[in-house]
């Protein structure tokens, strides 16, 4: 497989799930993404870090086509190329409810729906015609499992998802996003609205997920991408300024904007 | 460090910004009551000129020349099927609209001007919507003068309310459970009926309300569609009579409301009349504040569950 030149960071026989190709992006007028390229590594973490408003989180929901629920927002150029069967996410004739069914995401704020935990994790399998009760019970099961909730959880599937503390209420947002077993989950800030301790099992829970899955995370936080990233992608102004692996990136950074952004100098 | 003659100068700033806040609160509690008041007033006239005048047979006797005998049965029951008849069109009516205007229309000029047409519609005149329905129901389509035709003029007139008030409740789901839907693949189909519709419910029902208590004290529309004012029958029930009536028959008959019955009532010269008007519009009043009381519950049972 071949990665795009100049971004030969990634660890020799590492599979790629995904690669963006000179991608642009653009809200109304505004060019948010410029020329974007970067690959996705199978079954690891990348972080995608930057100041406020450098369009990392316009790049992540790229990549389930979030930016297709509001007019005005415009794919201009190149493409999200997911493996192994070469579809570009973007392309036009690509249905986003398909996109979505294969990559799914967490949000900034939990968000879980007004209704009980069972049936906030059934609803991704819900929408792909799943019925059979037997079959839902145990995926419900497996995916509160795997989001590391299932303890807590299990003898109460049937009150309020919104009952649950802000952490857990997270940890079920991620079981709903694993139900349908994607092939990427994205994550935006998943912890910038959880306290220390809910954040930690988070992070936990993300290492873990990869063995698994493949996770893009957005954070603010680069203490968390230096944790629980395998790579790391800097980005400024809509552009990839830098990426690499995850240490490489943080001990010795080849371009000096990225070294400012991270020893705090700047952003 | 801080003089107690500062001190002092701070008290009395603060004492004379709070003597504005106890002259506006006096204001809005004088403006609050000039309605409150002006209502109980009313509506305390009302029910001891009428009270003492209900009785069961005033619910169930037709109107009379002799104000003694006269009752309200061809009244209330007219009222209650038009109102069925309004809210089966309206409801559904007014809520898909709602939808398709926050779900599925693109964002355009001609959706602009839908938007500020439906708010529009909302301030035309009642007597604008009873011509208009005696043109196209009872003519045109050959309703005649029937409950049919006066439940869908009324539906005409609290369309509007209904739309407003479904689009501002289903604004008010946080825009994070919308994209929490979407991203779990839901088509937009799925995502208003799992998630848009039963979300709003609660505040599509209290615009639903807000529009019907409107819509049962509207006289106008209702007079020029041709209500008549002494009625002394009542729509056939369904299956009824000989030969039998069908299951929908009842939507052609000729009727009248409440409103029209009072009207006709306090135009007599003889007081007893106006006894009988009074006792009317208690009634016409309690079953508004009956439907209000009962949107009142079933939107506490809905938002119950309903947390973000």
């Amino acid at each position: 497989m071949q990665i795009p030149s100049g971004l030969e960071a990634g660890v020799e026989g590492d599979l790629l799930k995904a690669e963006v190709r000179d991608l642009d992006f653009y809200y109304g007028g505004f060019h948010a993404l410029k020329h974007v390229t970067m690959p996705v590594h199978d079954r690891k973490v990348t972080a995608l870090i930057g100041p406020s408003g450098c369009g990392k989180s316009t790049l992540l929901r790229c990549f389930n086509r979030m930016h297709d629920l509001y007019p005005g927002n415009r794919y201009a150029g190149g493409g999200i190329v997911l493996h192994p069967d070469n579809t570009n996410l973007l392309a036009q004739e690509v249905d986003p409810i398909e996109v979505r069914m294969r990559i799914s995401m967490v949000f900034q704020k939990p968000n879980p729906f007004p209704k009980s935990i069972y049936e906030n994790v059934a609803y991704s399998l819900r929408v792909r015609g799943m019925r059979n009760k037997n079959e839902l019970d145990d995926r419900v099961e497996a995916a509160l499992k795997g989001a590391a909730l299932w303890n807590e959880v299990s003898n109460r599937l049937n009150e309020l998802g919104a009952n649950l503390s802000g952490g857990q209420q997270q940890r079920l947002c991620i079981a709903r996003a694993l139900a349908s077993d994607p092939e990427i989950i994205l994550f935006d800030e998943p912890t910038s609205a959880l306290d220390p301790i809910a954040t930690a099992s988070i992070e936990e829970l993300v290492t873990e997920l990869k063995e698994n899955v493949t996770i893009l995370i957005v954070t603010h936080n680069m203490q968390q991408a230096a944790r629980i990233s395998d790579f790391t992608a800097y980005m400024y102004l809509g552009e990839m300024v830098e990426f690499g692996i995850t240490d490489q990136i943080f001990i010795k950074p080849t371009k000096k904007a990225t070294e400012d952004y991270i020893t705090g100098r700047f952003g | 460090m801080l003089q107690s003659a500062d001190l002092d100068a701070i008290r009395a700033i603060i004492a004379r910004a709070k003597r504005w806040d106890m002259f506006f609160a006096l204001l809005g509690i004088l403006s609050l009551m000039v309605g409150v008041l002006t209502f109980t007033a009313l509506f305390v006239d009302m029910a001891i000129q009428g009270v003492p005048r209900l009785d069961f047979e005033f619910f169930t006797s037709f109107p009379s020349r002799r104000a003694a005998n006269a009752g309200i049965l061809s009244a209330w029951v007219g009222t209650v099927l038009v109102m069925l008849v309004t809210a089966l069109a309206a409801v559904p009516l007014g809520v898909a609209a709602g939808v398709y205007l926050e779900e599925y229309a693109p964002k355009n000029w001609i959706t602009d001007i839908i938007e500020i047409n439906i708010s529009n519609l909302a301030g035309i005149p009642s007597i604008v919507y009873g011509l208009l329905a005696l043109g196209l129901f009872v003519y045109y389509f050959g309703f005649g003068q029937s409950i049919l035709s006066a439940g869908l003029t009324l539906a005409l007139l609290i369309l509007p309310v209904i739309i407003v008030a479904t689009r501002e409740a289903i604004r008010a789901i946080p825009q994070s459970i919308h994209e929490g839907s979407y991203a779990c693949g839901a088509t937009t189909w799925q995502t208003v009926s799992d998630h848009i519709l039963p979300y709003s419910s609660a505040g599509i029902l209290t615009g639903v309300i807000i529009g019907m208590a409107r819509a049962i004290g509207e006289t106008a529309p209702i007079i020029t569609i041709g209500a008549l004012t002494f009625i002394a029958f009542l729509p056939p029930a369904p299956f009824a009579g000989d030969p039998p009536a069908g299951l929908f028959e009842w939507i052609f008959a000729p009727f009248t409301v409440m409103p029209i019955q009072m009207f006709n009532w306090t135009s007599r010269p003889e007081a007893a009349f106006t006894v009988n008007a009074a006792a009317a519009g208690f009634v016409l009043v309690f079953m508004t504040l009956a439907m209000n009381g009962l949107a009142i519950y079933v939107r506490y049972r809905l938002r119950k569950n309903i947390k973000w």
